[in-house]
């Protein structure tokens, strides 16, 4: 089962016009750890994914997926074994209906068509959405989107998980659901995020970067209340363990504002 | 800019109607693809000054939109929409053509106007073909049906990218026009310049997305072929759609039913 683990040593990447991407990353995450991704815009966590599946090869250092370094020889093992979620679904569902969108990977797979059906409705359930099968994509709600967009990835039946910001632009619900979603997974997960809360609900460990590097790698719920390391890496503390605004002991007490009245026609 | 919205929101209309229930809606994509060719090779090889043969060719859209239960309104807003290509391919016809065809009473019919008059029937009649066969198919069911056909891959997957990205593109679009008229306080058009920018940006966005999108498929074990699950079968009832459709076009292509028609009523008289 060592398809499950990832491994990066001394990670450089430059972008062509000179931007420094990655400047020295090395960690290695385990089977069925869930893994947090956080830091500033900018500080590296869209580049570092898009090494785990062989997009960008570092300019220095190895990724290693399970026993294999990722290499051009053997991408396809790897992006079988890595499923992406990108961060916005329109990019990931580009066929005609939900149904050929999420088939797509498994039949690239080479799978028998009986086959294929059957994980589609299987991974389309696990997310349930099953009732959007027939549905185009661009006629999908956000939340719904993002559904599919897991779907499409479950239906190759990944051993790792990457996603990018899986919660960004959902309603509170939307989002709600999703992180429940996920806390069934069972896969060794990598999340790169700006939600700490989601973070500090799935994952038990974090990765700070900051500026190419990691600044910090721990235990979530310790990471988030090391203020210094939080503010250097122009972080925040999750709101979930902020004080309340009414009862909580840091902030200085506000009176609430009054509620106002709606406002009648006869005043 | 609401006008953009709405026209290209009209075009997903266009596949809520595919998604109706009728006999013509669950014919085999590839039976309504060929009768259309058929339809359109034979409305399209008469001679320029055809213009009594091609009103028999009515019949095909009028019965296709009466038993499919489409609104013909629409789709007939959406013909003329279009129409202004045909007119300007036709309107220099009537001054380069000036030989006299016929008189009507006292009036002198020149070819040209004939001619005009021909492309401008002949365009309703394609063009309507051509919107009911999507009203009744959905644009991607028709891209399917060229594919089992043989249609090189390449060229299907290239149709089938276009008809999904247009919605986002114009997404996109619309959502950068709206901040330009937000902030250009005059009422003044787009100048050339920021038209300029303004596509470029777009163009731009356009090859990072279609980027993003090639990473999403090759994650996904892409190798550049795009497989579909889709079970379509030709029965009795498609072969018979295809067979009787298009013999019905090759007799009204081969005989002029109203010339006939009409030298028959004369020939009472």
């Amino acid at each position: 089962m060592s398809h499950h683990i990832i491994q990066a040593t001394d990670l450089h990447y430059a972008y062509p016009d000179g931007t420094v991407g990655l400047n020295g990353v090395s960690f290695r995450i385990t089977h069925g750890e869930s893994v947090a991704l956080v830091g500033a815009n900018g500080a590296g966590k869209s580049t570092l994914l898009l090494h785990l599946n062989g997009y960008l090869s570092a300019t220095h250092g190895e990724v290693r997926i399970g026993d294999h370094p990722v290499t051009a020889k053997n991408l396809k093992t790897v992006r079988r074994s890595v499923g992406m979620v990108f961060q916005d679904p329109d990019d990931q569902l580009f066929m005609p209906t939900v149904f050929d969108d999420v088939a797509f990977g498994p039949l690239n797979l080479g799978l028998p068509e009986t086959e294929v059906e059957h994980k589609v409705i299987q991974a389309l359930e696990t997310v349930g959405v099953s009732h959007l099968k027939k549905r185009p994509p661009y006629k999908l709600s956000g939340g719904e989107k993002r559904a599919v967009a897991i779907a499409t990835v479950l239906a190759m039946s990944p051993d790792i998980l990457a996603m990018d910001e899986p919660t960004s632009s959902l309603d509170p619900m939307s989002r709600r659901r999703l992180i429940d979603l996920l806390k069934t997974f069972q896969h060794t997960n990598i999340i790169a995020t700006h939600d700490l809360d989601m973070a500090l609900d799935l994952c038990e460990r974090t990765l700070v970067l900051h500026q190419g590097r990691i600044a910090a790698d721990g235990p979530t719920l310790t990471l988030f209340q090391d203020e210094n390391l939080l503010t250097r890496s122009h972080l925040e503390k999750p709101l979930k363990i902020q004080g309340c605004p009414l009862c909580g002991p840091k902030r200085k007490k506000t009176r609430p504002a009054p509620i106002r009245k709606p406002i009648t026609a006869n005043g | 800019m609401a006008k953009i919205d709405k026209q290209f929101f009209d075009i997903g209309y266009m596949d809520t109607l595919a998604t109706g229930d009728s006999p013509l809606h669950r014919l085999d994509p590839r039976a309504k693809l060929i009768t259309t060719l058929v339809f359109i090779v034979a409305v399209v090889s008469f001679d320029k000054y055809a213009l009594s043969a091609l009103i028999p060719f009515f019949i095909y859209p009028v019965v296709q939109i009466s038993t499919g239960g489409l609104p013909a309104g629409y789709l007939l807003k959406k013909v003329l929409l279009v129409s202004p290509f045909a007119v300007l391919i036709g309107i220099f016809n009537p001054l380069m053509d000036r030989e006299i065809l016929f008189y009507m009473g006292t009036i002198s019919i020149s070819g040209g106007w004939v001619s005009f008059l021909s492309i401008l029937l002949r365009f309703i009649l394609t063009v309507a073909a051509a919107l009911v066969l999507i009203a009744l198919t959905g644009f991607n069911a028709v891209c399917m049906a060229l594919a089992k056909l043989g249609v090189p891959n390449p060229f299907v997957v290239q149709l089938m990218f276009l008809y999904r990205y247009l919605f986002v593109l114009t997404d996109e679009a619309t959502r950068m026009v709206r901040a330009w008229s937000l902030r250009s306080l005059s009422s003044r058009p787009m100048g050339f310049r920021t038209f300029g920018s303004l596509a470029g940006h777009l163009l731009l966005r356009t090859l990072d997305r279609a980027q993003r999108i090639h990473l999403a498929m090759c994650c996904r074990g892409f190798d550049g072929r795009i497989r579909i699950i889709r079970s379509m079968e030709i029965g009795y009832k498609e072969a018979g759609y295809v067979v009787g459709w298009s013999a019905l076009f090759i007799l009204l292509r081969y005989y002029n039913i109203p010339m006939k028609l009409g030298t028959l009523v004369k020939g009472f008289f």
